[in-house]
This record gives structure tokens, C-alpha cells and sequence, in this order.
């Protein structure tokens, strides 16, 4: 195989990690402060495409799309651990069973008001075309998606490091009841965590729409990935959500390319091999 | 309270013969799709309720049992029996090789990889094109027919998965509570305390997750027979997490309760859907009403208040 190959789908895999950061790093970090199994968190990242992709279609602007859609999927998120999943914090089966259902009552949300038509949220001219660099080509709309990836990873490691939220939530991470007991208003984190993931997902769903399109299903299809990157990297660590990312979406891509028949294999194989050596993920704490 | 619940069932087992036979079509069809999804529930029951585990992936093992009787009987039409172990066993072989990579792990990390190993299968089913026929699925299982026993007709087969409900429902009850069953309810309790009495609780919990599939696959052998069809959607996660639903509605840890709570969805599911085409949204709303009013579930209200 050629040279280019390998890049083109290097380049791939890295750009669809990136994707699946914008994803993952707010389900890790809802999963680390919370302990709680959001399987609702595709559904934010749909919502957030057909919000993006309805305000995209009348106001013309790609900026305003990705705010608007982050905004709302964190209004969505606060509603939804305000009111319902806050009363379940250690219940691992009623978490589940509660964000599932709220998944579905989403996904038939979604069909019912955007119907069953797969769409393509429109992005800015500038960002459409290709970069050719020596004899590889580049599509620029991936080019800005690692980009837009890399500043949400940066701002998250700053505030993460150096702001005083950050610490709170660092320290609600590494130990709830701890962290309540020095006075730190853990509730009130969670809020922030949860609605900070969201938003963060429904930014992955406008730009993921941009490229993959948005399509009744889209929720439970990133889902696993989502959830792979987490177990991978390790709970609420973003090293790990990064080094997750990146290895899912390189393996994603190579294993499609190169085992067609076995491609979900190649995916969750290796992360089933990294569980049993390290059960708490790459990067995780026990 | 044995031998209560043992008239229980055979009251329950000899009302569900009788009618049998004067039941119309399509009741009749509903109640033997709720008997085989019955025994998935069941057998989730007994890692769920009985031993505390919560699996995320528990489709996997109904669905290879479910594609290797399609398998073997539309490409080699192998009869009953043989596709029946076949199932069997092979769920039972995927089982122990997950659970040696699940059981290690506890809480949140359990559910996230049976979650991710439910993943692997569904990824075989919906990729493996050359074996599975990928998203189109396998279609055309015929019904089985037993040496000089037609049960490709629905009242027979309605018979004969009665019979296999039954034989599953008796062999998980007599198994919680045997001394393995109730080392399983003190490993849910807790089983640090379990530990200190000397039991190996990995051995215990590995036994559990291990016999469970072998319960699930043998549902999915059934519900090959029964669909003469079978696709990634018997595999996907949304199936697996429906199980846990059933359990949640009938009530963990009580083996009547999640048959129970399979027989209300699968009836749900086919009367609502008639009705409207909201059925998600339904469905949805009832994950959250059970969770936010029933946590015990039906037949762990009941217990509940009879106490």
C-alpha cells in the first residue's frame, strides 16, 4: 500500500478522533465527577446537529449553529440533571435505565420534528476545498475540526488546571464525598460538569453534521464510541479522553480500511485486551 | 415458602397450557414471543437481581444463540437438537471468555464492558457479511421439527416453548436457591463480608455471569425458531438495555418478576404500536416512570407490601 494511503487515513482517523473528543471528553468528565452512565450523551450530540442544523438553515451563519446548539443541549443537560438524575447518584441500574429512556424519548423528539431525512448541516465556504501538502490532500472542513478539537482540549486543561472551578472539579473527581466534606458545593459542580458536557456534545453533533450529516440514529451510533474512548482513557481523565480519542479513531478507520468484515472488532477487541491488563483505563485512578 | 411458590408456578404453567388452544392467532404468537424474551429476562435476573451485577451486553450471548441456529439450520438444515446445543453452547463459550474479561471489574467499569463486549458481537453481526448476511440479516429459519413432532404450527410451538420457559424457570429457581444461589445473594449484599467467610467470590460471580448466558443463548435459540429471522438488531444495545427494563418492571432478584415485566413490554410493544407511532416516546417514558415509581418493581411492590 502507498505511502499516501497511510497518511490519507492517518489524517482520517486523527480527524474523526478529534470528533470523537469534542464527544467524549464531557461524557468522561460527567462520568468522573458523577458516576453516572449517560447514555442520553448521543442523544445530545443529534439533538445538537438538528439544532445546529435548523438555526444553520435560517440565520446562514455556522457560528451561530454551534452556539446556538451548545447552549440549548446545556439547557437540555441542566434540566435533565436537576430534575431527574440527581436523585439516582449511586444507582448504576437506575441511572441507566432513567438516561436511556430519556435517549429514546429523544430520538422520537428528533424524528418527529425533523422527520426521517438524513441532512447535511451547511458549513462556511472557507472551510469547504482541500490543503495539498507535497503530495497529500487534506480536506480543510477535517483540518478545522482537529483544530476546533485541539482549542476545546486546551481551554479544558486550563480551566481544569488553573482555574478554582477546576480544582473543584478535579477534587470532586477524585473523591465526592471528600470534596463535599471540605466544603466544596458538589452538587452545584455537577451542574456545571454536566451542562459543560453537553454543550460540548451538541458542538460535536453541529460539526460532526458538517461532514457525517445529521440522521435519525446518529445518537446510538456515536454512542459506543463515545463510551469506548471513556473506558479506554479512563474516567474522568482528559489525558486519557485525548489519547482515547485518538486511538479510537485511528483504529476505527484503519481497522474499516484494512478488516472490512471485522472493523467493529478491531475497534472493541483491543479495548476489551486493554480492560483486562488495566481496569480502570489507560490514564484512570481506581 | 418453597413449596408456595412451586404451587405458584405450576398453577401459572397449567393456566398458560389451557389456553393454549383457545386462544386466537395473534395473542397466541404474542405469548410465545413473551415466553422466549421471558427467559432472556430471567436469566439477566440472575446477575442482575441475584448476584448485583448490572450487564450492559446481555443481547451478545441471546444473539449468538439466536445466529448459530439460523446458521446451521437454514445453510446446513440441521435439525433441532443439534442447532439447540449448538446455540447453546456457543453462548455459553462467549460468555466464559467475556466474562473473564468483565468480572474483574465492578460497578459502573462492569456495565461499561459487558456494554463494550455486547459491542463486539453486534460489530460480527453487522459486519461479518460473509457469515451473517450483515445488516439484511438471516432469513427463513424453519420451524423445528422433534423426530415425529411437528412444531412448526403456532400451538405447537407455543407447546414447546411453554415447556422450555417452564424447564428455564425451574432450573434458575432451583439454582437461587441452592447454597451456589444464596452465596450469590451474599456476594450482592456484600462482598467484601462474603470474601472473609472464605468464599471465592470471583468463582461465584464467573459461575453466575457463565450459567446465565447459557440461559440467554438458549432463549435466542427459541427466538430464531420463533422470528425465522434474525439480524443486528437482536444483537444491538437497545435490546440488551430493553432486558434490563424488563427486569427493573418486574422486580430484580425475584425470577417471576422480570418474565413478568418481559410479558408486559412485548405486549406493549405490539399494542401500542397499533395505536400510534409514538411507541419510542412511550416506551421512553416508562423507563423513567418505572425507575422514578416502581424501583422494586411489580412483583417487589407486591412482596413489599404483603410483608
Amino acid at each position: 500500500m502507498s505511502p499516501e494511503f497511510w497518511i490519507a487515513q492517518s489524517f482520517n482517523g486523527i480527524s474523526y478522533g478529534a470528533l470523537l473528543f469534542l464527544l467524549a471528553s464531557g461524557l468522561s468528565l460527567i462520568f468522573g465527577v458523577m458516576r453516572i452512565v449517560n447514555l442520553a450523551h448521543g442523544s445530545y450530540f443529534m439533538l445538537g446537529g438538528y439544532v445546529g442544523l435548523t438555526v444553520a438553515l435560517r440565520t446562514r451563519s455556522f457560528t451561530m449553529a454551534c452556539l446556538a446548539a451548545a447552549v440549548a443541549i446545556a439547557l437540555v443537560g441542566i434540566g435533565m440533571e436537576r430534575l431527574f438524575l440527581r436523585r439516582l447518584r449511586g444507582e448504576v441500574l437506575g441511572q441507566v435505565l432513567m438516561t436511556i429512556g430519556f435517549a429514546l424519548i429523544f430520538q422520537d423528539l428528533a424524528l418527529l420534528i425533523w422527520g426521517g431525512d438524513p441532512y447535511t448541516v451547511p458549513i462556511p465556504k472557507m472551510l469547504t476545498g482541500t490543503a495539498r501538502v507535497g503530495g497529500a490532500v487534506f480536506p480543510i472542513y477535517r483540518i478545522f475540526i482537529v483544530v476546533v478539537a485541539l482549542l476545546v482540549g486546551v481551554a479544558l486543561w486550563l480551566v481544569l488546571d488553573r482555574t478554582r472551578m477546576g480544582a473543584m472539579i478535579r477534587a470532586a473527581v477524585d473523591d465526592a464525598e471528600m470534596a463535599q466534606g471540605v466544603g466544596i458545593d458538589v452538587p452545584r459542580v455537577s451542574l456545571v460538569v454536566f451542562a459543560l458536557g453537553a454543550a460540548l456534545a451538541a458542538l460535536g453533533g453541529v460539526i460532526g453534521g458538517g461532514f457525517l450529516g445529521v440522521y435519525p440514529g446518529a445518537d446510538f451510533e456515536v454512542l459506543p464510541y463515545a463510551f469506548v474512548v471513556v473506558i479506554v482513557g479512563g474516567l474522568g481523565s482528559l489525558p486519557g479522553a485525548v489519547a482515547g480519542s485518538l486511538l479510537v479513531g485511528l483504529l476505527d478507520n484503519f481497522g474499516k480500511a484494512l478488516f472490512p468484515e471485522l472493523s467493529y472488532f478491531t475497534l472493541f477487541a483491543p479495548m476489551a485486551l486493554i480492560l483486562a491488563l488495566r481496569p480502570t483505563g489507560l490514564f484512570g485512578r481506581s | 415458602m418453597i413449596g408456595r411458590r412451586a404451587l405458584l408456578a405450576v398453577v401459572v404453567v397449567v393456566v398458560l397450557a389451557a389456553a393454549g388452544p383457545f386462544l386466537p392467532a395473534y395473542p397466541l404468537t404474542l405469548l410465545t414471543q413473551a415466553l422466549i424474551v421471558g427467559i432472556l429476562a430471567m436469566s439477566l435476573d440472575v446477575i442482575l437481581g441475584y448476584t448485583g451485577l448490572s450487564s450492559l451486553g446481555h443481547a451478545a450471548y441471546f444473539g449468538v444463540g439466536a445466529y448459530a441456529v439460523a446458521i446451521m439450520a437454514t445453510e446446513r438444515q440441521a435439525g433441532l437438537i443439534p442447532c439447540l446445543v449448538m446455540g447453546v453452547l456457543l453462548a455459553a463459550g462467549t460468555a466464559a471468555v467475556f466474562g473473564l474479561l468483565a468480572i474483574r471489574a465492578t460497578g459502573t467499569y462492569f456495565l461499561m464492558i459487558t456494554l463494550a463486549l455486547g459491542m463486539v458481537i453486534w460489530g460480527l453481526a453487522f459486519r461479518w457479511v460473509s457469515l451473517t448476511k450483515g445488516d439484511n440479516g438471516i432469513a427463513g429459519v424453519p420451524r423445528p421439527v422433534l423426530g415425529p413432532l411437528d412444531l412448526s404450527g403456532p400451538v405447537p410451538f407455543y407447546y414447546f416453548c411453554l415447556a422450555s420457559a417452564a424447564l428455564a424457570w425451574v432450573l434458575m429457581g432451583l439454582l437461587v436457591v441452592s447454597p451456589f444461589g444464596l452465596g450469590l445473594r451474599g456476594i450482592r449484599g456484600s462482598e467484601s463480608r462474603m470474601r472473609a467467610l472464605g468464599y471465592n467470590v470471583w468463582l461465584h460471580k464467573y459461575a453466575a455471569f457463565v450459567i446465565s448466558g447459557v440461559f440467554a443463548g438458549f432463549g435466542g435459540t427459541l427466538w430464531a425458531y420463533y422470528n425465522g429471522f434474525v439480524s443486528p438488531n437482536d444483537v444491538q444495545l437497545v435490546t440488551s438495555v430493553e432486558t434490563l427494563l424488563m427486569v427493573a418492571l418486574g422486580g430484580p432478584g425475584t425470577l417471576i418478576g422480570p418474565a413478568i415485566g418481559a410479558g408486559i413490554i412485548v405486549f406493549m410493544k405490539n399494542f401500542v404500536s397499533v395505536y400510534t407511532k409514538r411507541w419510542l416516546l412511550i416506551l421512553g417514558a416508562t423507563y423513567i416512570g418505572v425507575i422514578l415509581f416502581a424501583p422494586s418493581g411489580i412483583v417487589g411492590a407486591l412482596r413489599g407490601r404483603r410483608r
